[in-house]
């Protein structure tokens, strides 16, 4: 277990290294480079040779890589030149909002995509699979930024059910403890902070969770109808189990093992899917940042947030597969 | 009525073979699918506008009316009226011509995209399938990388990289996010086909090896990458409105294109909400489409529902 913990992170490795050379090349590449980028305006060759010289940019470019790795080795990525504040400080601060909205978001899709996936199946052909199957085809089909949109305008707008943007009422006052506002209301017992950021939650989460959901609801279905075509299936019910141990001890045992593997893929497809959510919500996390350094042109935040959201990605990705050789021991013979 | 004994061999063979070949039998399972023909459709109804849209659409996307301007104030915008059957757009242009001219550039996006993608994907899929060895392994780091980057993120910093953002960055951007995706699949289907035993006939044969690769290997290894093709052709599309709708799209306001024309529409939610409904679902419809095709043609090359 340990040989394939240890084999699996050292793997990581040459990915993040490759990585890093793609964002610092691609800041390289800028037109004018990091320099005229910086003076903007003010940008004169005496200008900007004097900054390339303070920068260390005149230096040959492996010296220049291997500066730009101890420093984000520190955790040192530089100030955003929107706000001129430690671009790691910005995301510190941006990423419990995010990380909130994401786990919301994927609990919907599992808790609601495993169960439809799974009737689906067992009703096969009939109108609920049929209906399930369309829905989840549409789902896939829409912008999410679009949903997100009708969502807050139906019922955030016209009826009033939800609050439109934010993550929390200003009148409840809430105490910042993590930054989770849920969690914060529940550690200081805030009740009513809690429940006001769960209100919030709802409609920014249901947007996000939309393609996660169709995604899981369609891999639950395949592999349900998988292991209901297998032989141990058949022999466990030729040889008179309940249907009940049947279906929970043999079909969702062995149908969720996919299923696991797609979850930690969809963490992909929220932070993407956060970075359109969180504006259209105005939800302020690492996803505004994003959008803003785009709008901006804050590459120093654009970099950060790109190599750390890779980051996130594969670290989830390989929990995941550690979870998987857990649940499955004939992951680590292969 | 006699039989000669060369027809009644014959029609003994055929019945051996089932008289069809693999691809004729794909595409007969395909005709019984709803789900394909429904998808067809869509996108024939689509390619059809397009490709006549400057005939089908009254007026041109770019003209403002003075009829139209004169009705145009901060919180209204005309609504459909005589001559103009779906109203103004935000700048009193003719809603209707730009939905459908519209279609012509977002199939040029999807497409472009898409055949970018495929054509860099196919080169280094095929590399790598047909080298193996250390040749594959370094490609395959190389395209992993670009995996381990949620694909809109990719896109983004592809996008975020040109000094001004047009629409040839637009498919840039979402060419690069299908690259590894098409490489992996088709090095994946190559490396099956390497060992099996007619690439090993046509090599003792001696023919010469890039004539294997690529009259033998590729032909047999290309189905699920023209399978992926059709289903990237919709992410292609919604991927290339994700980026309008971040600022990332072409910055000229007379272009039309449905993920454009969405994108801009966000401001005008409150002030006529059809704006942005008709790109919306003229976007969804065709996403769709290129969807239900796809994974009806991925269900039928599958030789396990073959029947």
């Amino acid at each position: 277990m340990l040989r394939f913990v240890v084999r699996r992170l050292l793997q990581v490795i040459p990915t993040l290294l490759l990585l890093s050379i793609v964002v610092f090349a691609w800041l390289r590449s800028l037109p004018g480079g990091p320099a005229s980028a910086f003076l903007g305006d003010r940008a004169t060759p005496e200008n900007i040779a004097e900054l390339n010289r303070v920068l260390g940019l005149d230096q040959p470019l492996w010296v220049q890589y291997g500066r730009f790795l101890g420093r984000v080795a520190t955790g040192d990525f530089g100030t955003s030149s929107i706000t001129g504040q430690p671009v790691l400080e910005e995301i510190g601060r941006a990423l419990p909002a995010t990380i909130e909205l994401s786990i919301a978001a994927l609990v919907i899709a599992v808790a609601l995509g495993i169960p439809l996936g799974y009737l689906a199946a067992r009703h096969r052909g009939r109108p609920l699979d049929v209906i399930t199957v369309i829905g989840t085809l549409v789902g896939v089909a829409v912008p999410v930024f679009f949903l997100g949109y009708v969502l807050k305008d139906v019922f955030a707008v016209d009826l009033g059910w939800f609050p439109p943007s934010g993550r929390q009422s200003v009148a409840v006052n809430a105490t910042q403890v993590t930054g989770f506002a849920v969690l914060d209301g529940i550690l200081t017992r805030e009740w009513d902070a809690s429940l006001d950021a769960l209100h919030h939650l709802v409609l920014p989460s249901l947007a996000l969770a939309t393609i996660p959901l169709a995604v899981i609801v369609r891999i639950t279905r395949a592999s349900v109808l998988d292991v209901l075509g297998s032989d141990f299936v058949r022999t466990a019910n030729s040889k008179g189990l309940a249907p009940s141990t049947v279906r929970g001890r043999h079909v969702l045992r062995n149908a969720l093992l996919p299923v696991s593997t797609t979850i930690g893929l969809q963490v992909g497809l929220l932070l993407a899917g956060a970075v359109l959510t969180e504006r259209v919500f105005v939800w302020g996390g690492v996803g505004t940042l994003l959008a803003d350094a785009i709008t901006l042109r804050d590459y120093p935040r654009l970099q950060a947030v790109l190599l750390l959201g890779a980051l996130i990605y594969v670290l989830v990705n390989l929990l995941v597969d550690l979870s998987y050789a857990i649940i499955d021991p004939r992951v680590r013979l292969s | 009525m006699t039989t000669t004994w060369l027809e009644r061999r014959r029609s003994r063979i055929d019945d051996l073979a089932g008289g069809r070949s693999l691809g004729a039998e794909a595409f007969r399972r395909l005709c019984r699918e709803p789900a394909a023909i429904i998808g067809a459709i869509i996108i024939a109804v689509f390619v059809v506008v397009a490709a006549f849209a400057p005939w089908i659409a009254p007026h041109s996307a770019t003209e403002a009316f003075p009829q139209l301007q004169e009705n145009l104030r901060p919180g209204s915008i005309p609504g459909p009226q005589e001559g103009f059957p779906l109203g103004s757009d935000q700048l009193g242009r003719d809603f209707l011509s730009r939905m459908i001219l519209a279609s012509q550039q977002t199939l040029l996006v999807g497409v472009f995209a898409t055949l970018i993608g495929l054509a860099v994907g196919v080169v280094i899929g095929t590399i790598a399938g047909a080298f193996g060895g250390w040749v594959d392994t370094l490609l395959m780091r190389i395209t992993d990388v670009l995996l381990a980057i949620p694909s809109l993120l990719l896109a983004i910093s592809v996008a975020a990289l040109a000094a001004s953002p047009s629409q040839t960055t637009v498919i840039i951007a979402v060419a690069i996010v299908s690259v590894p995706i098409f490489a992996r699949l088709l090095r994946g289907s190559m490396l099956a086909q390497r060992n099996s035993d007619y690439v090993v006939a046509a090599t003792a044969l001696g023919v010469k090896r890039p004539a294997v690769v690529l009259r033998h290997m590729l032909p047999n290894a290309i189905g699920p990458v023209i399978v992926q093709a059709t289903l990237t052709l919709a992410t292609a599309i919604l991927d290339a409105a994700a980026l309008s709708f971040l600022g990332l799209g072409d910055a000229d306001p007379g272009r039309a294109e449905w993920g454009l024309m969405l994108a801009q529409a966000q401001t005008y939610l409150d002030v006529r909400p059809a704006l942005a409904f008709y790109p919306a679902l003229a976007i969804i419809a065709v996403a769709l489409g290129f969807t239900l095709l796809g994974e009806s043609l991925r269900e039928a090359i599958d030789p396990k529902g073959r029947r």
